[in-house]
């Protein structure tokens, strides 16, 4: 490993804001969970604003092993996802290879004093000399936040899960594995509904997987699946209770010209997202970000380049394996622009109306408070200018796979190996 | 708990030096807080005695407060909590203190887990009817406007319960207050709040003026019955029964059935599924004549809707909706209207839609009688006998006594058998293991002729099958066929072939007659069991296979109290005195243990 120094079980594996933006989710490969929450308004600190600070930690899953399979089940988490709020706690789902999990985390401040068996430093008192009962006061104490399972929903995945999602009807959510899909809802438990399944009954004739799978943000019976194929299929849960016909299937024609070996390994999606409006939905592969309108499905509207210089590099990235990195992308809170990773620690941003791109770096150096990012620049050609950087000198190893878009102000969450970067927008 | 103080006194009533008495409520009230959530549980489930104990005064000011914000804990203790608040009023000094539950029961209404919040829910119901009315508007009321218009949809999901509960009782001016809460919380905007007012919808109904009722929820009702959420949509279909009942038939025609219509077609199967499973309730609800124009074409659309789980929920519902047509012209509209769907069912493609047809399709014939039966719906049953799906099958085979009352079983026979047969080998077990259950219950239609002749053999094959679990089910088979057939007959048909096992050279078969006679003794009776069933087992004392001997030990002390005082000590003792000795410890021990139990020791 040339990440020389960096614990395999510190590296980031996912970030995820809550619905109002204040709280922020990370999950990594040693299995715990990290919640961030932003300081709110300070006087004596004016600038503490927006400052994201741990809020609690907790270990989500432990390695099991799968004693029928004889299969080391890894304890990396794969996914959070929050759940819309519904009391003063806050909730959320994480997920590793097989097993979903239903955390909630809670704060208490208050504390019960006073017991009748034994005095307040612990001592016992004699049994025979009570002569009146107490009844426990409740005493505020310094905050504790806490987090605690409540459902853990097991053994409904023969395959990895890549992605769950929580549907709009605050009800019911979906796991979805490399060949499959199920439905759960949030209070049970011990069965799930499979919606979607692709096994096929001969696994030689298996062509293609399931990469990622998405809720619809506001109507409750539309989700879309992504595939290793480049291609995502939208079902209607309202028409069959199993949706294994699509009703929309979004595919851009292949351009013959551009044809080769790889062309099938870079085509395939690894993560789609709808847009907070519900109009579009985004797709990643490996070179590219599309935008697509649910409305078109012959083309994306938008085809964004994330690091195209790197497509004379394919057979190299191809035996260090790279070409297979699962990178994700996000949608800003107003849909106006989109956020994906790259290598070298770069990330990159696409305005979606003034169609300008930015290559952004996340590293320690410009990391200080306050400090901005000043765009990146790779070039291929054989002069290289100040301040750009050479494709042959791009660290493959430091890639930023996982990144997050606060849901209402330009705040973003960049997890680079294991340390994570909060940015925003200059506060005035 | 004697000693304590009752209801009434005051503080430090049970106070006095050292009364002993109090020693076990202190422990009480310290374990609310162990660690050990059975203890926490434990307190809970005896909060009545500590609230006895600390008498009314201190329950409401001390005790209250502190559950009221003891909501921290796990769901089992949150749960025991709610449950006891809903019979506290006499502890906390009955009818005019009832509002001081309000507080605790307040903030369990608004946890996340749903099964509390239900709870809290039920309670406060229970303990708004002891309110009096200026109570009821002084502090309850309050409360359920409290809770409507909170900020987390958890208490305003728990406020859609209490309406219906208040609002008879509330003054005119505060009914309309409570009218306009539930009408927003109609249309809040998270699904899980309008999910929650549409299950209560019907019973706010039932609760309201007619008049408020045509003026205001039936355009509610109509509103979430076009929701967007398909979640939403189907919960108005139950509310659809409730709101019916109250309408008279034009109100119904104008207000209710274009919704109605509307959701049996609706876009989403979970809406139409929703129609089809409460479609004997809405029949009853609409009337005769609403049915007649109306349901039945509905129905026939469900029976061949795109949607195989729509389609077995209606097929489930075929015969309760035969049941409940009106009398007059039922045969009719059946025969017309419902029996060409059904026909179609039969050979569905999806073999849980055939399966729930074949669960009550017998039902029909006792509603058409011999004629039709015959003629309809006798193909039907044949064809449904050979489905290739067991399930189908099995369920016709199960409800053959409709069918016997109507026009016998003998119809069926040549059809039955095959069935049977097919059946009763079937590669999965629990298929094998279904139809012997209803063994008995066949050779009580069939008759002992027919069963001697086609399906004794079947039910000795089974004593030798592979699957533990059906060679055990076949013993208690033969069993239940000896109380149906008598004595004579076990003697002539079944005892000697399960007596040839005792020497078949598998161990397991060899223990299978040992298990026969256990069952089949007490029916079969002293005589046989003495001279033909007891030589046996003793000669199978000498097995060579420690598991057969010490089941014969077994045998013996179970057949025992059979046998007379002469067989017991000549015959019976020797050998498991024998056995007693064996090297085997097991042997041993059962053979000791039949020794003491047999009182031969």
């Amino acid at each position: 490993m040339s990440n020389s120094g960096v614990s395999l079980a510190d590296i980031i594996s996912t970030v995820e804001f809550n619905y109002s933006g204040d709280l922020l989710a990370t999950g990594d490969k040693g299995g715990r969970v990290v919640i961030f929450q932003r300081e709110q308004e300070n006087k004596s600190r004016p600038h503490s604003r927006g400052e994201y600070n741990v809020y609690s930690t907790f270990q989500s899953h432990e390695p099991e092993f799968d004693y029928l399979k004889s299969l080391e089940i890894e304890e990396k988490i794969n996914k959070i996802r929050w759940l819309p709020q519904q009391n003063a706690a806050h909730f959320l789902l994480s997920t590793n290879d097989k097993t979903i999990k239903l955390w909630k985390i809670s704060e208490r401040d208050k504390r019960a004093e006073g017991y009748n068996l034994k005095d307040e430093d612990g001592r016992l008192r004699d049994p025979f000399r009570i002569t009146a009962l107490r009844v426990p006061k409740l005493k505020p104490m310094d905050l504790m936040v806490e987090a605690s399972p409540r459902r853990i929903f097991a053994n409904a995945h023969t395959y990895h899960i890549n992605s769950i999602s929580v549907n709009s009807d605050h009800e019911t959510y979906l796991s979805a594995d490399d060949l499959r899909i199920n439905l759960w809802h949030l209070e049970i438990t011990d069965r799930s509904f499979n919606i979607v399944d692709i096994k096929p009954v001969n696994m030689e004739e298996l062509t293609e997987v399931i990469t990622a799978a998405e809720f619809h943000p506001h109507q409750c019976n539309v989700f879309v699946y992504s595939s290793s194929k480049g291609t995502v299929r939208l079902c209607d849960m309202r028409s069959s209770a199993l949706c294994d016909r699509h009703s929309k299937f979004f595919e851009e024609p292949e351009d013959p010209s551009s044809r080769s070996f790889f062309s099938e390994i870079i085509s395939s999606i690894s993560d789609v997202k709808f847009s907070h409006s519900g109009r579009y939905m985004m797709t990643r592969d490996y070179l590219s970000v599309k935008v697509w309108d649910l409305n078109m499905e012959s083309r994306p509207v938008e085809t964004h380049q994330v690091h195209e210089y790197l497509r004379s590099k394919l057979c190299s990235l191809y035996e260090n394996d790279c070409i297979f990195d699962k990178f994700e992308c996000c949608w800003s809170g107003s849909d106006s622009a989109i956020m994906t990773g790259s290598y070298n620690n770069f990330f990159r941003m696409f305005d979606r109306n003034t169609r300008r791109d930015v290559t952004l770096e996340a590293s320690r150096e410009n990391s200080k408070p306050r400090a901005s990012l000043k765009p990146r620049k790779v070039c291929t050609g054989g002069k290289r200018k100040k301040d750009e950087i050479s494709v042959d000198s791009l660290d493959f190893n430091k890639k930023i796979l996982h990144t997050a878009w606060h849901p209402a102000e330009n705040i973003i969450a960049v997890a680079a190996t294991n340390n994570l970067y909060i940015f925003q927008d200059k506060v005035n | 708990m004697a000693g304590a103080a009752g209801p009434g006194t005051g503080p430090g009533a049970a106070g006095g030096d050292g009364d002993d008495s109090l020693y076990p409520i202190a422990v009480l009230i310290d374990e609310l807080r162990n660690e050990d959530v059975q203890l926490r549980l434990n307190s809970i489930k005896k909060l009545s005695t500590i609230a006895l104990a600390l008498g009314v005064e201190r329950t409401r000011t001390e005790l209250l407060p502190f559950l009221t914000d003891t909501i921290y804990d796990e769901d089992e203790v949150l749960l025991a909590l709610a449950e006891q608040l809903g019979n506290f009023t006499g502890l906390v000094g009955g009818p005019d203190f009832a509002h001081c539950l309000l507080p605790p029961l307040e903030s369990l209404a608004t946890v996340e887990e749903t099964v509390v919040r239900d709870k809290a829910v039920e309670s406060l119901r229970q303990i708004s009817q002891e309110h009096t009315p200026i109570a009821l508007e002084a502090h309850f009321v309050p409360l359920v406007k409290r809770l409507a218009s909170g900020d987390w949809f958890t208490s305003r999901t728990s406020a859609c319960g209490l309406f219906s509960v208040c609002y008879p009782r509330a003054s005119n001016a505060v009914k309309a207050e409570i009218r306009q809460h539930f009408r927003s919380l109609c249309s809040d905007d998270t699904p899980m709040v309008r999910r929650a007012a549409a299950s209560k919808l019907g019973e706010f109904a039932k609760v309201l003026e007619l008049d408020s009722v045509k003026s205001e929820i039936v355009p509610l009702f109509t509103n979430l019955a076009s929701d967007e959420q398909d979640s939403v949509r189907l919960l108005a279909v139950e509310a659809c029964v409730s709101i019916a009942q109250l309408l008279s038939q034009e109100d119904l025609e104008a207000l209710v059935m274009p919704t109605l219509r509307q959701a049996a077609e609706d876009k989403s199967w979970r809406v139409r599924y929703m129609v089809a499973d409460k479609f004997s309730e809405l029949q009853k609800a609409v009337g005769p004549k609403i049915t007649l124009n109306d349901l039945i074409p509905a129905f026939q659309n469900l029976l061949k809707d795109c949607e195989a789980e729509v389609r077995a929920a209606a097929a489930h519902k075929v015969k309760e909706l035969c049941e409940n047509l009106p009398p007059e012209g039922r045969e009719t509209i059946i025969m017309n209207q419902i029996l060409p769907f059904i026909k179609e069912l039969v050979s569905d493609t999806n073999q849980h839609v055939k399966s729930a047809l074949a669960s009550v399709i017998m039902g029909l014939s006792t509603i058409l009688g011999k004629e039709n039966t015959i003629e309809h719906l006798l193909p039907l049953f044949l064809a449904q006998l050979k489905d290739e799906c067991p399930e189908v099958r099995l369920n016709i085979i199960s409800n053959l006594d409709c069918v016997n009352e109507v026009i016998g079983i003998r119809q069926l026979s040549q059809s039955l058998l095959p069935a049977i047969v097919e059946l009763a080998e079937d590669a999965k077990w629990r298929v094998r293991l279904a139809i012997i259950e209803y063994m008995p219950l066949l050779a009580g239609q069939l008759g002992v002729q027919f069963f001697d002749e086609k399906l004794n053999s079947l039910c000795m094959a089974w004593l030798v099958d592979h699957v533990y679990a059906i060679r055990e089910a076949a013993t208690n088979n033969l069993m239940k066929l000896v109380k149906k057939f008598g004595t004579e007959w076990a003697q002539n048909t079944i005892v000697p072939k399960v007596l040839v096992m005792a020497s078949d050279p598998n161990y397991l078969h060899r223990m299978t007659t040992l298990f026969c006679i256990n069952a089949l003794s007490e029916a079969c009776g002293q005589e046989i069991t003495t001279k033909q069933m007891l030589p046996i087992v003793l000669k199978m004392a000498g097995d060579q296979v420690a598991n057969v001997r010490f089941n014969v030990a077994k045998s013996l002390q179970k057949i025992g109290p059979i046998l007379d005082t002469d067989a017991l000590q000549e015959e019976v003792k020797p050998v498991l005195q024998k056995l007693g000795q064996d090297e085997d410890v097991d042997v041993k021990y059962f053979a000791q243990e039949a020794l003491s139990v047999l009182a031969l020791a």
